[in-house]
């Protein structure tokens, strides 16, 4: 896989991460409203998500990967 | 957008920094299960220690279940948000303190937040600039698809030029925070509107349940405020007080007290309901559920806040305002290069890619493919 290899990506692709972390957010923020306790740690998990993977993917190394996500 | 998202980070937190750089006077600590001080007696000791002498609001401390907020005018008639607000403690009645929060930070904060000191057209204003934001929300969704085309979620280039890695951290916090930004900022919009639902509300449903006391004057001589609110609650079971709106303030008519009730989840102690009072006799008037679009601004508001899941959540409300204000500043930097360079942020990256490519090792196509292992660089 060197130059010259171009995959584009369907928009299917593009968007199935962000809609899957979109959904959990509206997960999120609706929990608390509904309920305390649980309601309140599953929205708290939820919205915990996209941080995290922001600090995931910013503070990964760049080291070679065999598998793509 | 960035003064917003600056101004809106003290706020998630603005009861603890006032806590901290403000000593105020605690109420006393008692135990579950305690009654409260008698409303009458709390009221009249509040204006003996007022130099405001007319009551418009007694509010139920929506952040310590010991104290009563009691907000007081000069007149009944005098614009309510020069209000000073006297707090009682709930269970002896007695005075604690009633400090002049203009000058807080917090305070400054929340005015730049909300009208930048411009009372409703800063108001509307702002709302204007929060309806821009959405769009550009939803514009940055649509140009994210045709920026990732060639790369995989989560791509972040750590070792190209700074518009390449800035680009990179705008897409990937930009996507990741979509329905946080869209929903803080749609329901900080509609928030900027309450102005005009409380006056729609005013002329709609509060002007049909007091039709017929409509043309009455205030009375000489108000009944029990305490008895109002055992009236209110007996009349809404299951509800427990909010706050009470006196006679002839923007909350209630000439000829009314008005309780506000509220449920005991997170969401039905956003939405409250009026109990009408009728001042001369004592008698439940009328109560009825808000309408639709004073429940919709009760619903927004926690959703801005974030203050409806305790602190873990205004933690994370802040982490994401933090990340949003990244988002924003990444942005207006593209824009800026952009602008500079005349071509767009594509173009640009692919330009700074090129050069770069063929000075280290003539693979130009690495630029966009992450996930083709990098040759040591």
């Amino acid at each position: 896989m060197m130059a010259g290899v171009r995959r584009h990506r369907t928009l299917g692709q593009i968007f199935a991460a962000p809609i899957v972390v979109g959904v959990l957010s509206v997960v999120g923020l609706v929990a608390a409203l509904i309920g305390d306790g649980w309601w309140d740690a599953l929205s708290w998990l939820s919205l915990t998500l996209p941080v995290l993977l922001y600090f995931f993917f910013v503070g990964r190394r760049n080291r070679p990967r065999l598998t793509g996500k | 957008m960035l003064l917003l998202c600056i101004t809106g980070l003290p706020l998630i937190f603005h009861h603890e920094i006032d806590d901290l750089l403000h000593s105020e006077v605690k109420a006393a600590d008692v135990p579950p299960g305690t009654p409260t001080a008698d409303l009458d007696r709390l009221l009249a000791n509040a204006l003996e220690n007022s130099s405001l002498k007319s009551p418009h609001f007694l509010i139920w401390d929506h952040d310590d279940p010991n104290a009563m907020l009691v907000s007081v005018g000069e007149h009944i008639t005098s614009d309510s948000t020069r209000n000073r607000f006297v707090r009682m403690d709930l269970h002896t009645g007695a005075y604690l303190d009633s400090p002049d929060v203009t000058g807080r930070f917090t305070y400054i904060m929340f005015k730049l937040h909300v009208d930048l000191f411009a009372g409703l057209p800063g108001k509307l204003f702002l709302g204007l600039m929060g309806i821009l934001f959405c769009v550009a929300v939803v514009s940055g969704i649509v140009v994210y698809a045709p920026s990732m085309r060639k790369l995989d979620f989560g791509t972040y280039r750590r070792n190209r030029p700074r518009i390449v890695r800035w680009l990179d951290v705008h897409n990937l916090a930009g996507i990741l925070l979509v329905m946080w930004t869209l929903v803080v900022g749609f329901t900080g919009v509609i928030n900027t509107w309450a102005d005009l639902v409380l006056k729609a509300w005013q002329y709609g449903q509060l002007a049909e349940m007091t039709a017929q006391y409509r043309d009455r004057t205030l009375p000489a001589k108000l009944t029990s405020v305490q008895a109002a609110v055992d009236v209110a609650k007996q009349a809404v079971p299951g509800m427990t007080p909010s706050f009470v709106a006196f006679p002839g303030t923007v909350f209630s008519s000439k000829s009314h007290y008005i309780v506000f009730l509220k449920g005991d989840t997170p969401v039905t102690s956003r939405l409250l309901k009026p109990a009408l009072i009728d001042a001369e006799t004592g008698k439940l008037t009328d109560s009825r559920d808000m309408p639709w679009y004073v429940t919709t601004l009760f619903i927004s508001q926690p959703l801005h806040f974030g203050d409806y899941g305790g602190m873990p959540l205004k933690i994370l409300w802040a982490l994401l305002d933090i990340l949003t204000i990244f988002v924003l500043s990444t942005g207006i930097y593209l824009w800026l290069r952009r602008r500079k360079a005349g071509v767009s942020v594509d173009r640009a990256v692919a330009q700074v890619s090129a050069a770069e490519g063929s000075a280290v090792n003539g693979s130009a196509a690495n630029v966009s493919a992450a996930n083709v292992p990098q040759t040591s660089s």
